[in-house]
């Protein structure tokens, strides 16, 4: 087998190589590390390698499998987004202010990769704090989309994004505070999926939006998410807002067909706003639906149009309250020189953030102000509530919904740089679902000029096993979630 | 002009758990610096809050001990503001849902020169859940200041009151009400120099018949009772002659300086931050049940006033008595473990109240340093019930128990106090007496009251105090009206 096969292969097909001891963890860590070292200098998808700890990992894994104690994620390597503490790894979340971070703990999503025997790749790329849509705002540099290096990943989990896309990884993690994990799915062209906010710890996470945020599984298929999330979920007593639900197996439902399945088309999905090649690409991934037995039933949410301008209040709300803390007193970055503490603050957070990250701060400070706080902060709670309500009525009537995960694909790098609106607009489809609480997934479901495009698929509260099932179905009869850019590789490595 | 001052009090009592408010390290004082400082404490990045139970259980606790209302749901909510010893840069309190509302306390004003003592109601406002900050450390390093995070994250219940105290006594009676209270229900350790209690006392005064409040300033911080009364001396002074030259008052927050007396401000109104308040995120609502309360109602204490009352109706104590037992938890204890061990409870409570406390305020001891047990009072008090020894011969064995000489008994017998009940005995002593004392005895017989004393007196002195002083007044007058 070739080392592009083998980097292409899914978790379940690894999973079983490795306990057939076809291959090792090493080995098949090693290819992903020759790869990362062939392409990660041109894509940045990695803002952390460390070869040294990996390989022990994978050293550690081999012993396990050898022992017979493994696991179905033992040996296999993941790319863990930087937002993630990993004990004695450098972690930034994107930003200068945290560059000189050694993590001396392990989020709770390290901690059960780790019991899973998985292999830490690395720390992957993202926006800095996961703040943005294109990965442009890293201190680390931007990351190229595999499929057009002129083109942004997406983000704010960018990194992984990439990561998946271009096989410098067998799966990822991501976080998704308002699209972080759909929006780079559908533009890298990849399966990412979302949860119910509080089916995975927040524990070592670091922390944009509180109330929004929530990490989930970035991989090449349904099944390889419905992996990682039986690794990545579960009750976590030191995150109060955790679940405390029974451990599920989320490939139970895979194999179920999708007779009868009704799928609600929100009509505020596909108005102004669209670009019509994304329109055509899901109008035929719906058509396919129609062939595996589904119903289509129209369905809307009113409040659709409200969830950007509340989102742009709450999250920065709590942003600018979860960022006080890097304030350069006990770890991160402290200015050089100066007078005084006020000044020590002032000058720290002005060098250690960047301008995207200041401006949500400035933006939260202001609505959370006397004075502002009912015309903003109280009013867009209110209407969180109007959001998820719509939510409730929509899914009286259908079992998923389903839509575009961005409106458009990936854009040029430097293209919304400077229109901060028009960035925000990225996340119109992915937002609602983060402030209702609901898990939402992308699912590749075809290409407009040669750009991939996704398929949204929203589902009830704790319905991620039923959300697999529906990509997963959608996946035996397309191949769109197999398809990968075709990256020009040196011929030892290739 | 009459003015009339207004006071309210905020009280941070720190509440006896073993851990954080909001994580798993120990709240233990006096460690090295930053040595429970966990990763929570320090706000690493990802951290999150996890709501200690066993804080929350305290606040049902106080909220129950001043029949107050109990939020079925409150919430956390972070206070934003920039400070070195604040990790997160906001508190983690509470603001507009409380855990404990409206209840109140009765406090026992003490008589101040020609004004009677009286007791009165404070209202409380509310009592709400917290986390501490670290503290600043200066002059450890050369040159810079250092952070110790030891005490963030620290339990406080915050109390508040009403402006309800018209003067130094009254705030100060309801300070050590509320101490007492704390401990008695067993919340807080009290220790006012670890800061375990703080009071901040907000003070206005305006014209008399006014019912307009007046600007306040906050004296923050006061460490010891004798503080609060000087400070809320001086600080209604300089108000009153503040307003009376023409000046007016701004809010303000100030400190009082022990040394000199006085108050100085702090920080004025004008600089103060907008904390920027809103429900944390990271923390559910915080749901109390009537099972939940049902269920530390149960673990309570019997309250002071119940107490008090029950102390009254079943040992016939004066309510003056009842009240001084019940001032402490160890006091009421103390004074229920003697009755328990066969002391009649009005000498009980005398000499609880009297030998015992007189001891120990002179040697500055807390009660449970006392070296004369309840049980050893019993039997002293039981001695002089079965008339085996006088009270003042009690007075001698109290004392030498006091000094660790042995037990009741074995002091008596060692010191030869064993009083003297025979008839017989104390007949033919007194029968010296009268023969010696002749001259005394015309006198009385002369119609002089005053000679009796003296005879009995005499008699004791002949019997080295030993007889029964009941039975030689008893066998004296039969023989001087035979």
């Amino acid at each position: 087998m070739s080392n592009t096969s083998l980097t292409n292969s899914s978790l379940f097909q690894l999973s079983q190589m490795l306990a057939n001891k076809a291959i090792s963890s090493v080995e098949l860590t090693q290819a992903f590390l020759n790869r990362i070292d062939a392409l990660n200098p041109s894509i940045n998808a990695y803002i952390a390698l460390d070869k040294d700890k990996t390989l022990a990992q994978a050293k550690a894994a081999d012993a396990r499998i050898a022992a017979g104690s493994a696991e179905p994620l033992t040996g296999i390597p993941v790319a863990q987004k930087d937002i993630f503490c990993a004990k004695d790894w450098q972690t930034t979340c994107g930003s200068k202010m945290l560059a000189n971070f050694i993590a001396p703990y392990d989020a709770h999503v390290i901690t059960l990769f780790n019991a899973a025997g998985a292999v830490n790749l690395g720390k992957t790329n993202m926006d800095e704090f996961a703040m943005g849509s294109s990965n442009e705002t890293s201190y680390f540099g931007g990351v190229k989309n595999p499929w057009d290096f002129d083109r942004v990943p997406g983000g704010s989990s960018g990194g992984s994004a990439a990561a998946v896309a271009a096989r410098l990884c067998a799966a990822a993690t991501g976080t998704d505070t308002g699209g972080s994990i759909r929006q780079p799915a559908s533009l890298c062209g990849f399966t990412g999926l979302k949860p119910t906010y509080g089916v995975v710890s927040r524990y070592g996470m670091i922390a944009f939006a509180s109330s929004l945020d929530q990490a989930g599984p970035m991989a090449k298929s349904a099944e390889d998410c419905a992996l990682m999330m039986n690794v990545m979920a579960g009750f976590d007593e030191r995150d109060s807002t955790s679940l405390n639900r029974a451990k599920e197996d989320y490939t139970r439902e895979l194999a179920k067909p999708l007779h009868g399945l009704k799928i609600g088309l929100p009509k505020e999905y596909f108005a102004e706003g669209l670009d019509a090649s994304v329109a055509t690409v899901i109008e035929a991934a719906i058509a396919e639906y129609k062939k595996l037995g589904a119903e289509i039933v129209e369905i809307s949410l009113p409040n659709t149009g409200l969830s950007i301008p509340v989102y742009y209040v709450l999250a920065p709300a709590e942003a600018s309250s979860n960022l006080s803390r890097y304030d350069g007193v006990r770890y991160g970055h402290r200015a050089a020189e100066y007078t005084d503490l006020m000044d020590m603050y002032n000058k720290s957070r002005a060098e250690g953030f960047g301008a995207e990250v200041k401006r949500r701060i400035l933006i939260g400070t202001y609505v959370l102000s006397a004075g502002y706080y009912d015309a903003y902060y109280l009013k867009a709670q209110q209407i969180r509530r109007l959001i998820a309500q719509d939510f409730v009525e929509a899914f009286k009537q259908c079992d998923v919904i389903m839509g575009p995960a961005a409106p458009s694909t990936a854009f040029k790098a430097g293209e919304k740089v400077d229109d901060p609106v028009a960035m925000y607009l990225q996340d119109i489809y992915t937002i609602s679902t983060n402030l209702a609480g609901l898990p939402g997934m992308s699912v590749p479901a075809g290409f407009s000029n040669g750009l991939p495009v996704g398929l949204q698929i929203i589902g009830n509260y704790f319905d991620e096993a039923r959300m697999l099932n529906v990509a997963h179905q959608y996946q035996q009869v397309t191949d769109w979630h197999t398809q990968m850019p075709d990256l020009t590789m040196p011929k030892d490595i290739a | 002009m009459e003015w009339e001052v207004v006071i309210g009090l905020e009280t941070h009592t720190q509440l006896q758990t073993n851990t954080k408010i909001f994580s798993g390290a120990s709240v233990k004082y006096g460690a090295e610096p930053n040595t429970q400082a966990c990763e929570v404490s320090i706000a690493l990045p990802g951290v999150l809050p996890v709501l200690n139970k066993e804080a929350v259980n305290c606040a049902i606790k106080f909220g129950l001990a001043i029949n107050a209302e109990i939020a079925p749901r409150s919430v956390f909510a972070r206070k934003n503001y920039f400070y070195p010893d604040l990790p997160k840069g906001y508190q983690i309190s509470q603001f507009e849902l409380p855990v404990v509302g409206k209840g109140a306390v009765t406090i026992q004003v003490p008589a101040v020169g020609k004004n009677a003592a009286y007791e009165k109601v404070v209202n409380i406002t509310r009592a709400h859940l917290e986390e501490d900050a670290g503290k600043s450390v200066h002059g450890a390093v050369e040159g810079m200041s250092g952070i110790d995070l030891n005490r963030a994250g620290t339990p406080l219940l915050e109390i508040v009151t009403e402006p309800d105290m018209r003067s130094a006594a009254e705030a100060v009676a309801y300070a050590k009400k509320l101490h007492e209270l704390v401990q008695w229900i067993g919340i807080c350790d009290g220790n006012m120099q670890e800061g375990s209690f703080r009071c901040d006392v907000n003070v206005s005064v305006r014209k008399k018949g006014s019912d307009k409040l007046g600007t306040r300033r906050e004296i923050k911080n006061l460490n010891s009772f004798k503080f609060m009364t000087q400070a809320i001396e001086y600080e209604t002074r300089w108000q009153i002659e503040t307003l009376e030259d023409g000046g007016t008052i701004h809010q303000a927050t100030v400190l009082f300086n022990p040394d000199t007396g006085e108050t100085r401000a702090m920080r004025s109104k004008e600089e103060a931050n907008d904390y920027r308040y809103f429900p944390d995120p990271d923390l559910l609502p915080l749901e109390i049940t009537e099972a939940d309360k049902a269920r530390i109602h149960a673990q309570m204490p019997e309250l002071p006033e119940a107490m008090k009352a029950r102390f009254e109706a079943q040992f016939g104590l004066t309510g003056y008595d009842a009240a001084s037992l019940t001032a402490s938890r160890e006091l009421a204890n103390y004074f229920v473990a003697t009755v328990d061990k066969g002391a009649e409870a009005k000498p009980a409570a005398n000499w609880v109240m009297g030998a015992i406390s007189a001891k120990l305020n002179a040697e500055e001891k807390p009660l449970e340093d006392s070296p004369v047990s309840a049980e050893q009072l019993a039997s002293l008090l039981k001695r002089i019930a079965d008339n085996t020894i006088s009270n003042n011969a009690a007075k001698q064995v109290f004392e030498a128990m006091w000094n660790g000489e042995g037990e009741v008994d074995a002091i008596i017998e060692a010191k030869g106090l064993k009083q003297v009940s025979d008839t017989g005995a104390i007949e033919a002593i007194i029968d010296e007496v009268l023969v010696a004392n002749a001259a005394m005895v015309e006198e009385f017989k002369a119609g002089k009251e005053k000679a009796f004393n003296a005879l009995v007196g005499q008699a004791m002195k002949a019997s080295k105090g030993k007889a029964n002083p009941a039975q030689v007044n008893e066998l004296l007058k039969k023989k001087l009206t035979a």
